[in-house]
């Protein structure tokens, strides 16, 4: 009994940590049909923001939910204005120019803070369950990813400016002929997606090993979630990363962590041989 | 004149498709221009309202220069697109959709939308509707109402009746002429004789990517003049 408890919350944890990853992807891909490849280095940017303001002795809650998503945010502005902009319905340029600018950034951040790992103590304790010792930041973790989906389909369903992205997604230029200025949209949203890593690499500081190159590790997952997903924001971020944090955890508890990961990837080539335009191109079509 | 347009030239890519299309348009005037698929009435409708780019020649809109604006900043100066195939939201719902009309403005003004939507009863009950799952004359109603919450001065219609019922016709005929009395005015391109001549009050026709002629709408009666002037027959 303890034992499932055990996996169903490492399940959870999966589920949570590849939709907190892969959410500002998500929006990115879904809004603007670019791949950001610069995305691991914005979690990164996100997790050195926490651990930076942490160390300067700033309440680590303030960090990750309001400093970090801020930071990088801004960031994807800039990058949006000094690069992307000039890119648009290129999606190859935009994955190289993305790929260019990951290198970069990596580069930087090495030269600043040296190839050494830091870190940033949890902030909360752990609970025990039967024998296991587990941490509450788990499902912690699992509350934010559920709060971040809520907010985005809140964001998008309620609010002038979400009926706005929603039409430029649909038809850029009948929403300009409506004088709406697609640009600036397209910045808005970048910035955006942005924050939304910041957000998330801040969360993931307390129980990653922050490197500069840790991007990395993360954007392959992201970028099989967004591509197995679709370009429907929410339902396909929410069904691939349920299908694939699951089939990641299951396998990972059966065999070994590694091999988890090598079954989540060979599951991913199947699902998109199957599913070309991905799950919510099958599933969820116009929806959100 | 609330339009005018000189010499103006654009296509696609190197292929020129307007080669010097020179018209003008008063105050409150319904212009409809005649011409055949291919002589360039959706390539002047999308080149007036900024989505090609201008290779040569000038439009003047409200005694402002315009050649040079994108989308957006035409539609703040009071220029409104109608475009062909209605290109309505399909994942929006009606209400929705012409909330988008609104979205150039800075505020939404809901008692400027029922005023509106006041013109278009057969739209009242489709509020909650999907755009996507009206019917082709149900969303031409739609896209005319969207446009008209963009608070145009000039309206550019490119051909409205393309696939529509005839019973949603005559409300189309009979809203436009009711927006013409309200001091809108309005260009109408189309290939339908029938329904640009009970519109408008002056037709220019179209060919090859020129303003070839100029006709009275009673000419359009006489298939004789109609085949001279656009190389069309009135069946």
């Amino acid at each position: 009994m303890d034992i499932a408890i055990i996996v169903g919350l490492d399940i959870i944890s999966g589920i949570a940590s590849l939709l907190l990853i892969s959410a500002g992807l998500a929006v990115i891909f879904g809004m603007m049909k670019i791949i950001n490849l610069a995305h691991g280095e914005f979690l990164m940017l996100g997790a050195y923001t926490t651990v930076l303001s942490v160390s300067a002795g700033v309440n680590i809650w303030l960090a990750m939910l309001v400093i970090s998503p801020v930071v990088v945010g801004l960031f994807g502005v800039i990058v949006e204005r000094c690069l992307i902009q000039f890119l648009y319905g290129r999606l190859v340029d935009t994955m190289l120019a993305t790929w260019g600018l990951s290198l970069v950034i990596v580069g930087a951040t090495t030269m600043i803070f040296g190839n050494t790992i830091v870190g940033v103590a949890s902030p909360l304790g752990g609970f025990s369950v039967g024998q296991y010792q587990t941490s509450l930041y788990t499902p912690f973790l699992a509350v934010m990813a559920i709060l971040l989906m809520v907010l985005i389909w809140a964001v998008m369903r309620f609010t002038r400016a979400g009926l706005i992205a929603r039409a430029v997604m649909q038809n850029p230029e009948m929403a300009a002929t409506l004088g709406v200025n697609p640009a600036k949209v397209y910045m808005a949203t970048f910035g955006a997606g942005a924050a939304i890593s910041g957000l998330a690499g801040g969360l993931l500081a307390p129980v990653a090993g922050i490197v500069p190159t840790m991007g990395a590790a993360y954007i392959a997952k992201a970028f099989i979630t967004v591509v197995g997903g679709g370009t429907s924001i929410l339902w396909g971020l929410i069904s691939a990363s349920g299908l694939f944090g699951f089939i990641n955890q299951i396998a990972a508890f059966l065999t070994t962590p590694v091999f988890g990961e090598v079954i989540l990837f060979i599951s991913a080539v199947i699902l998109i041989r199957l599913l070309p335009l991905g799950i919510s191109g099958k599933f969820f079509k116009g929806r959100l | 004149m609330i339009l005018e347009v000189n010499e103006l030239r654009s296509g696609y890519g190197r292929i020129p498709i307007l080669m010097g299309a020179t018209l003008n348009v008063a105050e409150g005037e319904f212009l409809g221009i005649l011409g055949h698929n291919g002589m360039g009435k959706t390539t002047l409708m999308k080149t007036l309202m900024g989505h090609l780019p201008a290779t040569g020649g000038t439009v003047n809109f409200a005694g402002q220069d315009v050649t040079n604006l994108k989308p957006h900043q035409r539609s703040g100066v009071g220029l409104g697109l109608v475009p062909q195939g209605r290109q309505i939201f399909a994942d929006l719902t009606v209400h929705e959709n012409l909330r988008m009309g609104m979205a150039g403005q800075s505020n939404e003004d809901p008692a400027f939308m029922d005023d509106v939507i006041s013109l278009f009863p057969r739209l009242q009950r489709l509020m909650d509707r999907r755009g996507g799952a009206l019917s082709g004359g149900e969303q031409q109603l739609l896209a005319l109402a969207r446009c008209l919450c963009s608070r145009p001065k000039l309206m550019l219609l490119d051909e409205p009746t393309e696939g529509i019922q005839p019973s949603i016709l005559e409300e189309i005929v009979e809203t436009l002429l009711v927006l013409q009395s309200r001091g809108l005015s309005l260009i109408l391109v189309e290939q339908n004789l029938e329904f640009i001549g009970a519109l408008s009050s002056r037709v220019l026709t179209i060919q090859k990517g020129v303003i070839a002629g100029e006709m009275s709408p009673q000419d359009l009666k006489n298939p004789d003049v109609v085949a001279q002037f656009v190389g069309m027959t009135a069946e």
